[in-house]
């Protein structure tokens, strides 16, 4: 009787163990089974297509061409203006949004009556869709009708009608100052989490040692935020890069290709020419460009989980 | 003392915070604006400033000639999918990153945290293909899909986050009570988790909203959302920026006020997680 119990609890324990060391894997399964298909799937897919000569509605035309893409690449003149372009793209609009974002943290951390209304509203741009931002800012650089061409000629900062979308030297500045509007509150929200982490003695030790204002945002503002700054800066410049719906919908690349980014190349190749051999090969390329700050991002946020 | 003190913060503080939210906020009151101008005042004489020349034209036009209604039933269809499918599989999934330690768990949380950073266009290539094989191209279960990519990840993340916050002696309680881990999750952990699951699958509702490429590309005739829809009140031979800025107000309108509804929440668990905003 008694060896009986030992050996059911025995059986019990045992069954446990396996149990307990199966479970979590148990409960990631479905996350990791669904993400497996319609991520890791598609990415292979795609590794594979790149090394293709593909045409979407030929597909018996397709053929393997191995390296074949990227060297049409490496010799294509649009892939080096796309590249330039994404480096101007990326180098200009994440300073500006963080620059923004770190003035109007640095302004709501402070104490004023309708400080919370202020939060509120500011956010605004980051929750409207990205298609309404491109027409809305369409609609405001419209040449004839466009209000930031009335409000300039009003205030006689320009002579005429700029035609803001269809100048092939100002279309992507134009299209980064959007972008530039869109993103600034993600920073502001950013900074401001870690402006409030900043203790307030600190500041308080500081005015007492006359440090001036300047001098107090050098040496206890900004090494306060630093953290917060280089993880939301990382995490824009993957997300500003990757982003091309609203320069899409503002130029489809155009003038010529002076909008032209690297993926909005790669999806213009495949959706219009139906390129899907090469357009994956653009696709591919920028990913492994992209790696580098996306492995710096991961390092540091894997570092912060484990703490 | 006071006084003068008061007169420098609404120089210093007031003034440029209020310029802020001016910048903010009038690309779409401009927006607003237009959509309240009938079309043929806008070609003569401009958006209308004052509310003598308003009305809700455009709207009603927006409602009986266009399928917009119809539009919007298909993004909350798609949205709503999206939600359910991201919370279901990732309310698990958190609960294990954050009471388990075994063996592959960095590499897996890694993993969920990379394929938040996959460019959309190395996706939507293959996912085209891969959809017009099986047949999913232009259906819900397509775009539910195709938003998941994102929405996933996302939601493990937060999720992970929230779990984090509850204390372990909770579940320990329960289980020295007999519960099973299941047990435990569903009656102790689930109930504790409900603010961080509304607010991650708020935002979640709101992405797959406001997403354009995966509809535009993997959508059709038949499922349309209305970030695709918007973009097609474009006329034919020339813009009709007062129809369409009535589409852009009415379809930006939900997610909006969802956003401004839960950012408090929303923000606090994004800071902790950074995660994709």
């Amino acid at each position: 009787m008694s060896i009986v119990t030992t050996t059911r609890a025995a059986e019990r324990s045992g069954s446990f163990w396996r149990r307990a060391h199966l479970t979590p894997y148990w409960l990631l399964a479905p996350a990791v089974v669904v993400t497996a298909v319609i991520v890791f799937l598609p990415m292979l897919q795609a590794v594979a297509t790149s090394f293709y000569d593909l045409i979407l509605f030929r597909p018996n035309a397709s053929r393997f061409v191995g390296f074949g893409n990227y060297i049409r690449l490496f010799q294509d003149p649009v892939f080096w203006t796309a590249l330039w372009n994404t480096v101007i793209w990326i180098g200009l609009t994440v300073p500006l949004q963080m620059g923004l974002g770190l003035i109007t943290a640095i302004l709501l951390n402070r104490e004023f009556p309708w400080r919370g209304l202020a939060r509120a509203l500011i956010i605004i741009p980051w929750a409207l869709p990205s298609v309404v931002i491109a027409l809305m800012w369409r609609w405001i650089y419209d040449p004839n009708t466009g209000v930031l061409n009335d409000l300039l000629i009003y205030l006689s900062v320009v002579q005429g009608a700029v035609p803001w979308l269809a100048d092939p030297h100002l279309a992507l500045y134009a299209v980064i100052a959007t972008l530039t509007w869109q993103g600034f509150p993600f920073f502001a929200v950013m900074i401001l989490a870690g402006l409030q982490g900043i203790p307030k003695s600190q500041y308080e030790a500081a005015s007492l040692d006359g440090a001036s204002p300047w001098r107090q945002f050098l040496h206890i503002t900004l090494p306060g935020i630093m953290p917060v700054l280089a993880t939301a800066g990382l995490l824009r410049v993957i997300w500003v890069a990757n982003s091309m719906d609203v320069i899409f919908v503002m130029t489809g690349g155009g003038p010529g290709y002076s909008t032209h980014t690297l993926p909005l190349y790669a999806f213009i190749k495949a959706r219009q020419n139906l390129d899907f051999g090469y357009g994956t090969a653009i696709a591919v390329t920028f990913t492994i460009l992209l790696g580098s700050f996306v492995a710096v991002y991961l390092a540091r946020t894997m570092r912060e989980v484990e703490k | 003392m006071t006084k003068p003190s008061t007169l420098r913060r609404i120089l210093t503080t007031d003034l440029p915070v209020a310029l802020i939210v001016l910048f903010a906020m009038a690309p779409f009151a401009w927006m607003i604006l237009t959509s309240l101008t009938p079309s043929a005042l806008i070609t003569s004489s401009g958006v209308s400033l004052s509310p003598a020349g308003w009305s809700l034209d455009n709207y009603w036009r927006l409602i009986e000639q266009t399928s917009f209604l119809m539009n919007m039933l298909h993004s909350l269809i798609i949205a709503v999918g999206t939600m359910l499918l991201g919370l279901v599989v990732a309310v698990t999934a958190a609960y294990a990153f954050s009471r388990f330690r075994f063996p592959g768990r960095r590499l897996l949380m890694l993993q969920f945290l990379l394929i938040n950073m996959f460019p959309v266009v190395l996706l939507i290539l293959p996912l085209f293909v891969l959809m017009r094989r099986f047949g999913l191209l232009d259906t819900h279960v397509g775009l539910i899909l195709a938003n998941s990519t994102v929405a996933i990840p996302f939601a493990v993340w937060m999720l992970t986050s929230y779990v984090g916050a509850i204390p372990k002696s909770l579940d320990e309680a329960a289980m020295t009570d007999g519960c099973s881990r299941l047990t435990t999750l569903r009656r102790i952990v689930l109930p504790l988790m409900v603010p961080g699951i509304i607010s991650t699958g708020i935002y979640i509702f709101i992405t797959a909203w406001n997403e354009y490429l995966y509809a535009l590309t993997l959508g059709g005739r038949n499922v349309r959302p209305v970030t695709v829809a918007i973009q097609t009140l474009i006329g034919e031979y020339q813009i009709e920026w007062g129809l369409l800025a009535a589409g852009a107000v009415v379809g930006a309108l939900p997610a909006t006020l969802l956003f401004l509804f839960v950012q408090r929440h929303l923000i606090g668990g994004m800071t902790q997680g950074a995660v994709k905003g």
